[in-house]
């Protein structure tokens, strides 16, 4: 795409509200989830898994399992290809197989408490339970690393003996824990403290979390005698599974076909797969189809929490407001496997400030927990709110409202951020001061009650999408994609394709489809959907325009560039500008030649053939998004109990084509946000083993828990997009933290660093004064 | 595995000989402890007796005496029930915090009591009432008082073959009321890091002329604290009273740390809780007028 | 030692007369969503704790995967797939649609039947009422604002105004 592109402002269907295409069936019951599908003949699998944190397995043992009835198949990691040290091809991110493989089976060794063993498969449910704890595994038990302190010690057990830190010159001669290291600088750090009036440093711990979607994983995997695979699955991205599959089991990806159900929930977590790959080779092995659905317990302990960190922050400020200095240093938790998004916490910690002195330094540990995955505009949230809570406690210091302090440090177009590329438009400024101007900002608070207020960024991510769209005969509109549909995005397919194609919303229908039946997409992820998978709807509806006018002109032998499509309609011009035409300066001249795109559609088979067009495209016009949370709170300093009474979020949308699922967004990040702040965490007991893998005691927010969370949508357009659209998925579980921890201190008096912010753990600061 | 077996019978006899022929029987009322225990692995019984069919366990009889409340009756017929939240509030707000409204459409008060959890919300508030149950068994009825029935964390003194048949509530004199609070870090769906519950009685002039003080999730069993009362009787809720209450309270736990809370923040918010209670308590009596 | 003689129970389910086999130790979302096809009725924990799994057991609102199938027999069961359909929805179906207070909507048909219990219960519930009655309705993405907007809508249209 250009630079110089316009960006369309006048809208007939964007930035309407219509009714979800979807919505129906999802009221009614309907609409099928991973686990709603069943097949004639189909077994279930079970997963053994590990009950130690470290340990190698000497032998498993099948024999008892394979005598019960019922019992058909069974797997272990004998079953799947030796990773070896490659990089899975064409992957979103640069993923080695041997940290991917090994989480769907164990080799040698298990490393957290739950990794998968084995497997079973059987005609029922209850027998391949049964069957599975006749399975024997010997094992020879590890001393376990559980935190990364105890994984940075010295003399730490090691979880890899072949784990050399990267990122160290020269290279390291002795292995260890840490997988990756980096730093990233500008400036000069020391200039910029010395030139500060207020130095502010503080280390501040982000818990172990999960991503806790409702849906757990499930998937139906059947083999054909050829060995095609065909998988049935709740996934954010059908080619990833497609792509991981085969990496895993060594099926080709041409001999897979993966279709996404309807998904409940993934914000990250289902980018990639866990029980895909069994049921393949359970399917295979057994000629029958075989299901799997992961146990609310097993989500907890055996999919991909999301990373703890502990970073320190020093920060450096003039008496005007001014930041002179950032230095943030962070260990973030990877788990048994290296797969954290350590470096966009480096990178993108700092990027809400022009500060010219940065350094940003980070290391990721394995420890004997579960293999982390992402969450939400993974590796952010942790570093966001280190940064965050100093910058607020900075701006108190120096006595400046936290609102003004910000906009007095905020970036801008043409500001040049750690990670080296320059904003184009950013909304931060716009963001603050929507926050600073919204009712809630004045409030008055009370006795025990404090504010808080935080910014954040996301880069937000483009990559690769398919699209294509059909006309039915009578003229309605099919909309194909493969970017499964998470939080509304049909609706915005719909919208964009009615715009460009000037009919109404109603007569699109976007589908998600399969793998076979579209061309390849990225997973719907990085907030890229609307900008990219929409970014290709809406060239395939201009060149099915194209194609409509070209029909139009052979009917009326006259050329192309004769006819213009005006609101669903071919319109022959008769010499007024197609811009005139549009606009509405110019009107259609009397007598000119019409036809609707129905009637188009009624003759297409004798006009050249069915109406039909396909764009695919690698996105590269993303832009970042910026948000803003006020968020007010009570204290109940008998108890440490905080009560969230106001939350405000402003955003940079660029441009919201659907703005009720926009605020959706907003509203549903922020309330992870303040689950993690103040109560989400995962609690291992001394053996590694998860304490809380329930809904019962990993606690998230529940509808009693919440004010109404007061939304603003603001829209500086992304001048890259055809409608100015950024992403806006991730940015907004980024800022709640920080604002969260910075109104309970300031209500509380207190300098709680180390979240969740626990009634236990708020009432010992409080009353440690 | 041995094969689980599923029976409903329709009196205390037939059920009672059902518990005694099994060798490893549970009683089910709205299983939603008994469901999730055996969903999660932690029991696997061999037989199942859905005691819901059988009338006692459904009965609720409000009378000169007081309160009969069949122990298998679910939350939310009892919260639906002016006349026992008039007479009872504390309790019936106890029974009602358990779980969520889906959880209140099957959780009863014997459920809450046999489980034997040290947390069950329900307890301390029937304990604070002086409420009795009413066990029946192959030797026919016996009863015991509602703070002697547990004996430890998932312990009490049922025989395998006996049946919590309801719980007694005596009626409570004029100008009496009951409070019940817990410590929970939502304001939902979380089991009781503490509980306080706080039955008392006033005279004309104000003062507490008989109270009793039950706590819960900070022992191995709900605790009735004899201690705390004396410090409510004679006064008339005083700042002094009211730390002397906390203070009895907090002394009398013994609390361990978990993973919803340590011990050392749950004695401390146990007193909180009783002192808060108490006051509670104290302004339903007086609006008793 | 696996085969579990099953159990014949006869119910009413969404208004009609039903009837099926289940294991003894069968729950009821289970038979629901893999013997009578009812996959309406979602599961998201089987413990409790989401309410995804949310129907009506004569006239208690349940999560029926803690109700043991055999417990059913001789009672009457609605679902979602009960309450509403196209052309003929229940408001707090429409209600829900046009505040978009679904995103995934796995949590949805357990708030449709929890929902629709508290309006037929308390047709004017406060917003606290409203937090209260489905906290037990876990929802992971909407952060709940567009839910509790949507229910209280519906009871306002109920109530005719
Ligand atoms: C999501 C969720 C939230 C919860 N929240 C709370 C809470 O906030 N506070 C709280 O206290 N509890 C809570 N609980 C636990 C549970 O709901 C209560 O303990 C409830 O009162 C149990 O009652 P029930 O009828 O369902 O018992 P059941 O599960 O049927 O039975 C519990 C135990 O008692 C035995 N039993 C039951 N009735 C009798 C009888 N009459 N005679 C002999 N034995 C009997 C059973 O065999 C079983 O061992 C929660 C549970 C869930 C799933
Ligand atoms: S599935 Fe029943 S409450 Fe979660
Ligand atoms: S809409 Fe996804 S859990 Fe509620």
């Amino acid at each position: 795409m250009t630079s110089d592109m316009t960006v369309k402002t006048q809208f007939r269907h964007v930035g309407s509200r219509p009714v979800r295409p979807d919505g129906l069936d999802k009221v009614t019951g309907r609409a099928r989830y991973g686990a709603d599908m069943n097949l004639q003949g189909q077994l279930y699998g079970h997963i053994i898994r590990s009950p130690h944190a470290h340990a190698r397995i000497k032998s498993i043992d099948f024999s008892e399992a394979l005598k019960v009835p019922g019992v058909l198949a069974t797997m272990s990691g004998a079953d799947l290809p030796e990773p070896g040290e490659a990089l899975i091809p064409g992957a979103e991110i640069e993923m080695k197989l041997k940290n991917v493989s090994p989480v769907i089976m164990a080799r040698d060794k298990v490393l957290y408490h739950s990794h998968a063993v084995a497997a079973v498969a059987a005609t029922s449910p209850r027998i391949a339970a049964e069957a599975a704890k006749l399975v024997k595994v010997e094992y020879e038990v590890l001393p376990a690393v559980l935190d990364m302190h105890a994984a940075l010690a010295e003399d730490a057990p090691l979880l890899h003996d072949d784990n050399f830190t990267v990122g160290i010159d020269p290279p390291p001669e002795k292995p260890s824990n840490v997988s990756v290291q980096i730093e990233m600088a500008k400036g000069d750090l020391e200039a910029g403290f010395a030139a500060a009036d207020v130095v502010i440093e503080r280390t501040v711990n982000v818990p172990m979390c999960h991503q806790a979607y409702i849906e757990p994983h499930a998937c139906v995997a059947k083999a054909d005698e050829k060995g095609r695979i065909d998988i049935w699955c709740t996934t954010q991205g059908p080619f990833v599974v497609r792509l991981l599959v085969a990496e895993i089991t060594g099926i080709p990806q041409k001999d897979i076909k993966v279709t996404a159900s309807e998904i409940g929930g993934g914000f990250g977590g289902k980018t990639t797969v866990y029980i895909e790959p069994v049921a393949a080779v359970l399917a295979k092995k057994s000629g029958r189809p075989v299901k799997i659905v992961m146990s609310r317990e097993e989500v907890f302990r055996a999919s991909g929490p999301v990373s703890d960190s502990e970073t320190r922050v020093k920060i450096g400020a003039k008496k005007d407001g001014t930041i002179t200095a950032i230095d943030s240093d962070m260990i973030m938790n990877t788990g048994a496997y290296s797969a954290s998004a350590m470096f966009a916490g480096v990178l993108f910690g700092t990027a809400p400030y022009t500060a010219e002195n940065i350094r940003s330094k980070g290391r990721e540990v394995l420890t004997n927990l579960p293999r982390v995955w992402a969450y939400r505009a993974p590796g952010a949230p942790q570093a966001l709110t280190a940064v965050e809570c100093v910058v607020s406690e900075l701006a108190a210091a120096i006595g400046m409202d936290p609102i003004e302090f910000r906009l007095k440090n905020a970036v801008q177009e043409g500001d040049v951020p750690l990670y080296g590329m320059p904003f184009s438009a950013v909304g931060l400024k716009e963001c603050l001061q929507a926050a600073k101007d919204h009712p809630n900002y004045q409030a008055a608070l009370g006795e025990n009650q404090g504010r808080g207020v935080a910014c954040a960024f996301w880069i937000n991510a483009g990559m690769q999408s398919s699209a294509s769209i059909h006309v039915t005969p009578d003229g309605g509109i099919s909309v194909m994609t493969g970017s499964p549909d998470i939080g509304g995005s049909r609706a915005s397919m719909a919208l964009m394709a009615a715009e460009v194609l000037g009919v109404p919303v109603e007569t699109v229908h976007p589908a998600v489809v399969d793998t076979d039946s579209i061309g390849f997409c990225d997973g719907t992820g990085g907030s890229r959907t609307t900008l990219a998978t929409g970014g290709a709807v809406i060239q395939a509806a201009e060149k099915l325009v194209e194609e409509l006018r070209r029909r139009a002109a052979a009917a009326w032998s006259v050329s192309i560039d004769d006819v213009a499509w005006l609101d669903g309609k071919a319109v022959e011009r008769c010499g007024v500008g197609i811009d005139e035409l549009i606009e509405g300066t110019s009107p259609v001249k009397d007598g000119a030649k019409v036809l609707t795109l129905a009637e188009i559609a009624l003759t297409a088979g004798a006009t050249g053939g069915p109406l039909t067009a396909v764009a695919s495209l690698h996105a590269h016009n993303s832009a970042p998004s910026f948000a803003v949370n006020v968020c007010d709170v009570e204290v109940d300093p008998e108890t440490g109990k905080v009560d969230v009474l106001r939350f405000t979020c402003a955003q940079d949308a660029g441009k919201a084509i659907h703005p009720a699922y926009v605020e959706g967004q907003m509203q549903g990040g922020a309330v992870q946000g303040i689950g993690w702040a103040l109560n989400e965490e995962y609690l291992f007991n001394a053996d590694g083993v998860l304490d809380n893998a329930g809904f019962l005691d990993y606690r998230i927010p529940v509808a009693s828990d919440l004010p109404m969370i007061d939304t603003v949508i603001v829209e500086v357009p992304n001048p890259l997009h055809p409608y100015g659209v950024r992403g806006v998925g991730e940015v907004s579980i980024c800022p709640p933290m920080p604002a969260v921890v910075s109104a309970v201190n300031n209500a509380a008096g207190t300098l709680l660093y180390d979240l969740p912010m626990s009634p236990p753990k708020l009432l010992a600061a409080i009353d440690a004064g | 595995m041995q094969s689980l077996q599923f029976a409903a019978p329709t009196s205390l006899a037939e059920a009672a000989a059902l518990l005694g022929g099994s060798d490893n029987p549970k009683v089910l009322a709205g299983g939603t402890d008994l469901l999730v225990q055996m969903k999660l692995g932690l029991r696997e019984p061999a037989l199942v007796v859905d005691i819901k069919r059988i009338p006692e366990l459904g009965e609720v009889s409000l009378g000169a005496d007081g309160l009969r409340l069949g122990a298998a009756v679910p939350g939310a017929e009892v919260t639906a029930n002016a006349d026992i939240a008039a007479l009872y509030p504390g309790f019936v707000e106890a029974l009602g915090l358990i779980g969520s409204t889906q959880v209140q459409g099957r959780c009863s008060p014997g459920g809450n009591l046999c489980n034997s959890s040290p947390a069950a919300d329900s307890v301390p508030a029937m304990i604070a009432c002086g409420a009795q149950c009413n066990i029946y068994g192959p030797n026919g009825m016996r009863s015991v008082p509602v703070e002697a029935f547990n004996t430890g964390p998932g312990r009490n003194c049922l025989a395998a073959d006996e049946i919590l048949v309801s719980l007694e509530f005596p009626r409570p004199a004029a100008r009496s009321a009951d409070a019940y609070l817990r410590f929970i870090p939502r304001t939902e769906m979380d089991i009781a890091v503490a509980g306080a519950a706080v039955a008392l009685t006033l005279d004309d002039a104000g003062v507490c002329t008989a109270a009793r003080v039950a706590i819960g999730a900070v022992a191995p069993t709900a605790l009735l604290v004899p201690a705390a009362a004396e410090a409510l009787v004679g006064s008339k809720l005083d700042d002094a009273a009211l730390a002397a209450v906390a203070e009895a309270a907090s002394a009398a736990a013994n609390p361990i740390s978990d993973k919803r809370g340590t011990a050392e923040y749950r004695r401390k918010v146990v007193g909180v809780l009783a002192r808060r209670a108490a006051l509670i308590a104290q302004s339903r009596a007086q609006a008793e007028e | 030692m696996t085969t579990q003689k099953k159990l014949h129970i006869s119910t009413t389910l969404n208004g009609e007369p039903c009837e099926f086999l289940c294991e003894p130790g069968q729950i009821l979302s289970d038979v629901l969503r893999n013997t009578l096809n009812l996959t309406g009725t979602k599961e998201g924990c089987t413990t409790g704790d989401c309410g995804a799994c949310s129907v009506m057991l004569d006239d208690a609102l349940v999560c029926s995967c803690l109700v043991l199938a055999a417990e059913a027999e001789g009672k009457s069961i609605e679902t979602v797939e009960g309450v509403g359909h196209e052309g003929q929805l229940h408001p707090v179906q429409e209600k829900l649609l046009e505040h978009a207070a679904l995103q995934c909507g796995i949590c949805t048909p357990g708030i449709v039947v929890a929902a629709k219990a508290l309006l037929e219960k308390n047709p004017d519930p406060s917003e606290e009422e409203t937090r209260y009655w489905l906290a037990g309705n876990l929802c992971r993405c909407t952060g709940y604002d567009k839910i509790i907007r949507a229910v209280m809508d519906a009871g306002a249209t109920m109530r005719g105004e």
